[in-house]
């Protein structure tokens, strides 16, 4: 499949396009993306090779191999999704696949960072409601979603459907302010940094003690 | 320890926080690197990263060009960037070379009090020493390499406090797997687990960094264990370590750092070391073990929200709920990784195997976790016992616990593994399947070709002059 190539920038509000239901509980990033594409020193052809085991395995009953949709996907899945390693190799994988937004039961922290140091929300809801919008996403192949950050809520496009999600409020803000990549922020803050170098005891042969 | 490190409150809540040491390695941080070079910024303070090479090394043949190009390029792109950079590379044959999370340690860069991030989720082992130690992208390693600092978010704290002690035949990774099986792998989440208690305080600095390593498999970031007099003769006399008169300031200021034991938790648990026995996990994550007397657990006495990944793992595995994990047949037997490939570990392994035989059909291969380890393993003649048994003795690296080298599963073999991650793929094979378990009960396996309750075995062998008398 065709990669898309344009990543989030400056404020992520609203996400459209396809969804995409992924069940499973514990869904860790060796599955997301297995070791052996690891051997890269860029991200970039990562996308061609997420889930690549499980699509393999399941071949036509893999959702990653029956979508279609060259349009951004919106990912639904269960709880714990994107646990064991703490490779940004997993999140770039969806990425570059299409995915600009994961909707879970609860996912693991450090994958959870990643995501959204690339602008990519992942928010949640409680584990009926995702199995509610797993089971529709499923029966309406074509429909067009949205998740809106400003709302709090993912819909169809024809507002047949629509259910209330959670994000945290600090991840909220940072996404549709657009201040999520946090770079220019701490570099910003150097003064204080070269301040710290000067004061930390093990920096310091501990002489302040 | 945070406010020490706090630089400042970034829009969200998040704190801007100054990583005193950062370990780097070839996986995740070549596009650091390169978006480091995009943004027009250089590393901002070379001398508090380090860097090693560990994922990707042959642990067979390691000379250059490896015969992997994907490899080769990966390590030569580590050492283009350390070398414009300015970054101590510990590389193959420097005497200091090894997996990230052994080396650091044992060289004295991690110590207590400091923060310290890797990209690479078993970071968490460093919080054995006090510190604060976690897992980082590599969109976070960008940040540290352009400001030694980072967003992050204060965690909340779990304390899991250790009763009594462990008994013979069972280590600080039973005691780890036990702590898991029992919160599960989500129950982290959010949380740092604290690990006290009688129990904690009576291991080694290596079995404490055992414990800490797979706090990430139980869901949280970041492991700790006050330091303590332990702590200190470990890192006493390291190449790193503070000397003279400013190791005598560096031990204050440490003991100083210790949580009071009146502090409040945001969760305590309690655990009893003299009831757990050999832990071993049957199925696709950490959280599925079970004690070695036990049986694989049938779907109806678990929780309903354990069900449908256990449905999963029956059938991965190929094990039937309701038989014993004791007796399974196995085809490799793995020694080594972050969690179990230090000098006390393959002690430990080398105890159950002297003087038997690797049963047939069986591959079995030692990984040290360090040229360090590697070297005073073969001093004490521990290369020797291992081979004699038929055992493979190798170079160190992370080697088949996730088999990003050669060192891989194939099709639907099933190992017993010291390592600490038992998913679907993970070493090296879509279908290959893993067992954790400690390194002596890894050591029991490979004799026996199954998975064996290893304190039959050191209870009677007969070169085990200690567990005899």
């Amino acid at each position: 499949m065709e990669t898309i190539s344009v990543f989030p920038k400056g404020l992520v509000q609203t996400v459209q396009g396809s969804a995409i239901a992924l069940r499973g509980d514990d869904i860790d990033t060796d599955r997301i993306i297995p070791a052996r594409y690891l051997k890269c020193v860029t991200f970039e052809h990562l996308g061609g090779h997420v889930f690549a085991d499980d699509r393999k395995e399941l071949r036509d009953k893999h959702p990653f191999n029956n979508n279609k949709s060259l349009t951004y996907s919106i990912l639904i899945v269960n709880g714990n999704f994107g646990c064991g390693s703490s490779r940004e190799h997993a999140p770039q994988a969806l990425m570059r696949w299409g995915i600009r937004a994961i909707i879970g039961e609860s996912f693991a922290e450090i994958f959870y960072g990643n995501c959204l140091a690339l602008g990519i929300p992942c928010v949640t809801s409680a584990s009926e409601t995702i199995k509610q919008i797993q089971e529709t996403v499923e029966l309406n192949p074509f429909q067009e979603w949205k998740l809106d950050l400003c709302k709090k809520n993912f819909k169809s496009k024809d507002d047949i459907y629509f259910w209330p999600i959670n994000i945290e409020d600090s991840s909220r803000e940072m996404l549709i302010e657009g201040n999520w990549d946090a770079t220019a922020k701490l570099v910003a803050n150097k003064g204080i940094l070269k301040e710290k170098l000067k004061k930390l005891p093990y920096l310091n042969n501990f002489k302040s003690i | 320890m945070w406010d020490l490190h706090h630089i400042a409150d970034l829009p969200g809540g998040s704190t801007q926080l100054f990583v005193g040491l950062h370990l780097i390695h070839e996986v995740t941080s070549p596009q650091a690197f390169s978006a480091l070079k995009e943004k027009g910024l250089s590393v901002f303070c070379p001398e508090r990263t380090v860097a090693t090479v560990d994922h990707i090394v042959p642990t067979t043949n390691q000379e250059r060009p490896f015969a992997d190009p994907l490899a080769e390029e990966m390590l030569s792109t580590l050492e283009r960037n350390c070398f414009e950079q300015g970054i101590t590379l510990h590389g193959l044959h420097s005497g200091k070379q090894g997996i990230v999370h052994v080396i650091a340690p044992e060289l004295g860069l991690t110590q207590p009090g400091m923060t310290i991030a890797c990209g690479d989720s078993h970071t968490s082992t460093h919080g054995a020493f006090g510190a604060i130690a976690f897992g980082i992208g590599t969109s976070q390693v960008r940040d540290v390499l352009a400001t030694q600092s980072l967003s992050m978010k204060k965690l909340k704290v779990r304390r899991i406090w250790v009763n009594g002690k462990l008994t013979e035949g069972v280590y600080a990774k039973d005691l780890i797997l036990h702590v898991i099986k029992t919160l599960g792998v989500k129950a982290g989440v959010g949380y740092a687990y604290e690990f006290g208690g009688p129990g904690i305080s009576a291991l080694s600095m290596e079995e404490r960094m055992t414990v800490c390593n797979m706090a990430i498999e139980g869901g949280a970031r970041c492991g700790y264990i006050n330091p303590d007099f332990e702590t200190f003769s470990y890192l006493h006399g390291t190449t790193h370590s503070p000397k003279g008169e400013e190791w005598e300031k560096a031990k204050q200021w440490w003991s100083n750092l210790a949580s009071e034991p009146d502090a409040i938790y945001d969760d305590e648990v309690v655990f009893d070391a003299t009831n757990i026995a050999p832990t071993v996990t049957w199925g696709i994550t950490p959280g599925q073990g079970i004690s070695i007397e036990e049986l694989i657990p049938t779907p109806d006495s678990m929780d309903p929200t354990d069900r449908q990944i256990a449905l999963e793992a029956y059938k991965y595995m190929d094990l039937e709920p309701g038989t014993p994990i004791q007796g399974s047949s196995i085809d490799v037997c793995f020694i080594g990784s972050c969690t179990n490939g230090r000098l006390s570990d393959l002690h430990a392994a080398a105890n159950v195997v002297k003087g038997r035989k690797v049963a047939n059909g069986v591959k079995a291969f030692v990984v040290p976790g360090s040229e360090a380890v590697a070297k005073a393993a073969k001093e004490q003649g521990l290369d020797n016992v291992f081979r004699t048994a038929g055992f493979e003795w190798r170079e160190p690296g992370c080697s088949m616990c996730l088999a990003m080298n050669p060192d891989k599963l194939e099709g639907r073999q099933i190992s017993a593994s010291s390592s600490n991650r038992n998913f679907k793929g993970r070493q090296g094979s879509a279908s290959g399947r893993t067992l954790l378990m400690s390194p002596a009960m890894v050591a029991a396996a490979a004799i026996t070709g199954r998975v064996t309750d290893v304190r039959d075995l050191i209870t009677y062998n007969p070169e085990n002059k200690r567990n005899t008398e």
